[in-house]
């Protein structure tokens, strides 16, 4: 691979929208048969560098070229055909529509007088589909398939052509461990056929595992790159927030208070099965275990979202039934819910609007909400979590995500719950700004509420949480103390390798 | 799996399945309460039923479309009206008067041109200022009409042409000429829904419309096309119509956009796009205009008619959500 032309070059990117810089002079190129990881902090340049290569901006200065020729990229079909493949992040497929015609979205095979040529659809995609080993056929409505399935059906739309670089963007965020394997597979596959391939993810095990360099990218400037195996973890992360970040467990010695939730027996259908646990005041219990293992669905439970169908919650000692969140606010219960954007917040609306929600019908004066009672309560939990943002009036949408998961805390921590429920705390949130929510878990529980993490995180389980509910298959495998935790025995009982 | 495929064709067929009630309900309920000679399905008013369905039907092909592209077209009615009267006037035009019936042709060009330019406009305005085509079709709704009474105040705009009329009333096989002119809209556009480049884009359109851009679809240009299909349409149903009544009375066609919606509905499309078809589209204007029928026939009055089929529309999406939600899985809140 000595003295070979890029698969795809990056020249001094330039991108300027009205007050911020997002690209200053970025330049990044990708070998044929390379992995190559693109990191960087939410709003570092990543997404706009990617925008710029789609076709969906247009550079103010720099140069792009797709093997040795410079080129220009109009929109996104014409980087397609120029061999620059993307595979969102977020699935942007047509739920109604089946397979064949998702792979082959915007490029139908044609017939006379603008007809679907479908044998050859269907025939062109079952060959792509085969290639991924995948169990469902051209004809299946997508909106029947799974998540993982879906992104499996976005993967074979980078397959229809032939691309010289394929973009992944996040691809494993939705899909299980055996899901990944299968598409480490098809990314080897790709490098082996001499494709290039930029790879964006912020989870550090994939870039050490898969990919061969490293490019980070930092308030819109280029950083620099480096051989994967040359580097580690501290120093990327050093990199991509420019200091140095203390990676030691966040804990703060204190007294246990009484139960405030104590779970006996719980089962839900066939989503769990016999979960007990308990939560003391000042405690952080935390769950780990992979996606679909139960965990989002015993919170859901508690919220009143769901309902049992055997087993007993209590609350403060006494037996509670839930029939709705309302039931749940009332009794102490708080949820921070894992969709941030989708069920936490209302982006639209602003700071103070968002934080009031669920409590606007007590702040009145006479028939009207009270402007002062709100605003009061707003600056009180903007100073006590730390919300930067420019005022209340701010729009949520156009906070960054740290400070999003704050207003989503402060609200629910302004309804003085016994108990919170933070699921996933730290999705989508970047580098710097997670040590900051974990020590807000932590201070929480020094202050006497009992909080409840679930994360699919392991490195954020074991930071923040004082015991680890881990589990498997809808069952609660094992709750261990902070002193007996490793991360061998954690991942043996979430993979139900233990008794 | 095998509960899937029976749901699937329950909400498929669901409409032709009610389609049946209806007409044994009316059979049945006509022997008893109907002061009519006749039985309620007999040949003859069975296709006349088809051919009043024809002015409403021929729209609603076209609003199927526009829905499931994710977008609607409340200007129908206006448009309807105004390509009747170019239809009426330009059979009058001076130039057309050495022509003979030739002029018929003539006429029907025009007004279907008319009927295209008017929908372009709408798609041109949807497609370059990223307003809502509701808001769009609302004020074009307003607009159109507007120049309606212009042309003729509140007066009729009349003009019979027997030759036109004795086309209009033909029965070829049997079947009215609207009958045909509604079958035959009905293939094409299924056809073009089902078997075309530019009908599986508009579904995706509808569907996902981020994942069309991103898919390097030409999401605007699809758009108008749609909207000049149902320009075009609205002026088809009013061509055929008016060539048998000869006169167009200024308020002609109002309120044509909510039936048409509402079998549209019927028929299973959703108000968000990505989904709809052209078939069961049909199946909600023959439903619609079968209880119009089938309520007049037992002696219920048009006020009645309007609240039971308001009920039902009503019913009927309640009845779909319940089938659309995932079992047990969702969350009730």
């Amino acid at each position: 691979m000595i003295n070979q032309a890029p698969a795809l070059r990056l020249e001094g990117i330039v991108k300027t929208f009205p007050g911020v810089k997002a690209l200053d002079n970025v330049s990044f190129e990708v070998l044929p048969g390379e992995v190559h990881a693109l990191m960087g902090e939410n709003g570092a340049g990543k997404s706009t560098l990617m925008k710029v290569l789609g076709g969906l901006y247009q550079p103010d200065e720099g140069k792009i070229f797709v093997g040795e020729l410079e080129t220009t990229m109009a929109n996104p079909l014409e980087s397609k055909s120029k061999g620059v493949v993307f595979i969102h992040q977020e699935l942007s497929l047509a739920e109604e529509l089946s397979v064949a015609e998702n792979v082959y979205l915007g490029e139908l095979p044609r017939k006379r007088f603008g007809r679907v040529d479908w044998a050859t659809l269907h025939t062109k995609t079952n060959q792509i589909l085969q290639k991924l080993k995948v169990g469902f056929d051209a004809k299946t409505r997508v909106g029947d398939l799974s998540i993982a399935n879906q992104q499996m059906v976005e993967i074979a739309r980078a397959l229809t052509v032939d691309a010289k670089a394929v973009i992944f963007d996040e691809p494993t965020a939705s899909l299980t461990d055996a899901e990944k394997l299968v598409l480490f597979d098809v990314i080897d596959d790709l490098k082996q056929q001499g494709v290039g391939i930029v790879y964006i993810s912020h989870r550090m095990e994939e870039i050490f595992k898969i990919t061969d360099k490293v490019s980070v990218l930092r308030d819109g400037q280029y950083q620099g790159s480096v051989n994967t195996s040359d580097t580690n973890e501290e120093s990327l992360t050093q990199m991509m927030i420019g200091r140095k970040l203390d990676l030691s467990r966040e804990a703060i010695e204190h007294e246990l208070g009484d139960i405030a939730l104590e779970v006996t027996n719980l089962s839900c259908g066939t989503l769990y099965n016999n979960v007990s646990f308990q939560v003391r005041r000042g405690e952080v219990l935390g769950f780990y275990g992979l996606v679909g293992a139960g965990r989002t669905e015993i919170a859901e439970t508690l919220f009143g979202l769901r309902q049992p169908s055997s087993g007993s919650i209590e609350i403060n000692g006494e037996i509670t039934t839930i029939n709705s969140p309302v039931d749940a606010i009332n009794r102490g219960i708080s949820l921070v819910p894992e969709d941030r954007k989708g069920q936490g917040l209302v982006l639209g609306m602003n700071c103070r609007d968002n934080m009031t929600l669920p409590q606007v019908d007590d702040m009145t004066a006479g028939p009207f909400v009270s402007d002062g009672a709100e605003i009061a309560l707003f600056d009180q939990y903007r100073d006590r979590l730390d919300i930067r943002t420019p005022g209340w009036r701010q729009t949520v949408g156009n906070l960054s995500g740290g400070n999003q998961q704050k207003i989503v805390i402060g609200k629910w921590l302004s309804m003085h719950p016994d108990v919170l429920i933070v699921d996933e705390p730290t999705r989508g949130i970047d580098v710097g700004s997670k040590s900051e929510i974990h020590k807000l878990i932590r201070e929480l529980a020094a202050n006497g509420y009992a909080v409840i993490v679930i994360s699919s995180e392991m490195p954020e389980v074991l930071r923040v949480s004082d015991r680890i509910a881990a589990m498997f298959s809808g069952e609660l495998v094992r709750t261990f103390t902070a002193d007996e935790v490793t991360e061998d025995n954690l991942i043996q009982a979430i993979s139900g390798l233990t008794a | 799996m095998k509960s899937e495929h029976i749901k699937n064709l329950l909400k498929s067929g669901a409409i032709w399945l009610f389609i049946v009630i209806e007409l044994i309900f009316f059979s049945v309920a006509g022997e008893y309460l109907s002061f009519s000679e006749k039985a309620f399905m007999d040949a003859d008013n069975m296709l006349l039923l088809l051919k009043q369905s024809a002015p409403i039907g021929i729209i609603a092909v076209g609003m199927t479309v526009v829905m499931v592209n994710g977008n609607i077209d409340l200007s129908v009615g206006a448009i309807f009206a105004i390509a009747g009267i170019v239809l009426l006037e330009s059979m009058r035009l001076p130039v057309f008067s050495e022509m003979g019936d030739l002029v018929i042709p003539m006429a029907w060009a025009i007004a279907l041109i008319v009927g295209i330019a008017l929908g372009a406009l709408n798609g041109l305005i949807v497609w370059k200022t990223g307003v809502d085509a509701f808001i769009v079709t609302l004020g074009s709704m307003l607009g159109y009409r507007g120049l309606v009474f212009m042309f003729n105040g509140e007066n009729p705009t009349s003009n019979l042409n027997w030759t036109l009329v004795d086309f209009a009333e033909a029965q070829f096989l049997g079947i009215h000429t609207a009958t045909w002119f509604l079958g035959a809209v009905v293939l094409v556009v299924w056809y073009i829904m089902r078997f075309t480049v530019h009908g599986r884009n508009a579904y995706a359109i509808g569907d996902n419309r981020d994942a069309a851009v991103n898919a390097g679809i030409r999401v605007g240009p699809h758009m108008m096309l749609n909207f000049m299909l149902i320009g075009f349409l609205a002026a088809l149903s009013a061509v055929v119509f008016y060539s048998e009544s000869g006169s167009v009375n200024p308020n002609d066609g109002q309120l044509y956009e909510l039936w048409v919606i509402t079998a549209v509905v019927l028929g299973g499309t959703k108000l968000t796009g990505g989904s709809g078809s052209i078939i069961a589209t049909l199946g909600g204007v023959i439903a619609i205009q079968l209880l119009r029928k089938g309520l007049g026939h037992i002696g219920a009055d048009t006020s009645t008619v309007n609240l039971v089929i308001g009920l039902i529309l009503i019913a009927v999406l309640f009845l779909d959500r319940q089938l659309n939600v995932k079992g047990k899985e969702e969350l009730k809140v």
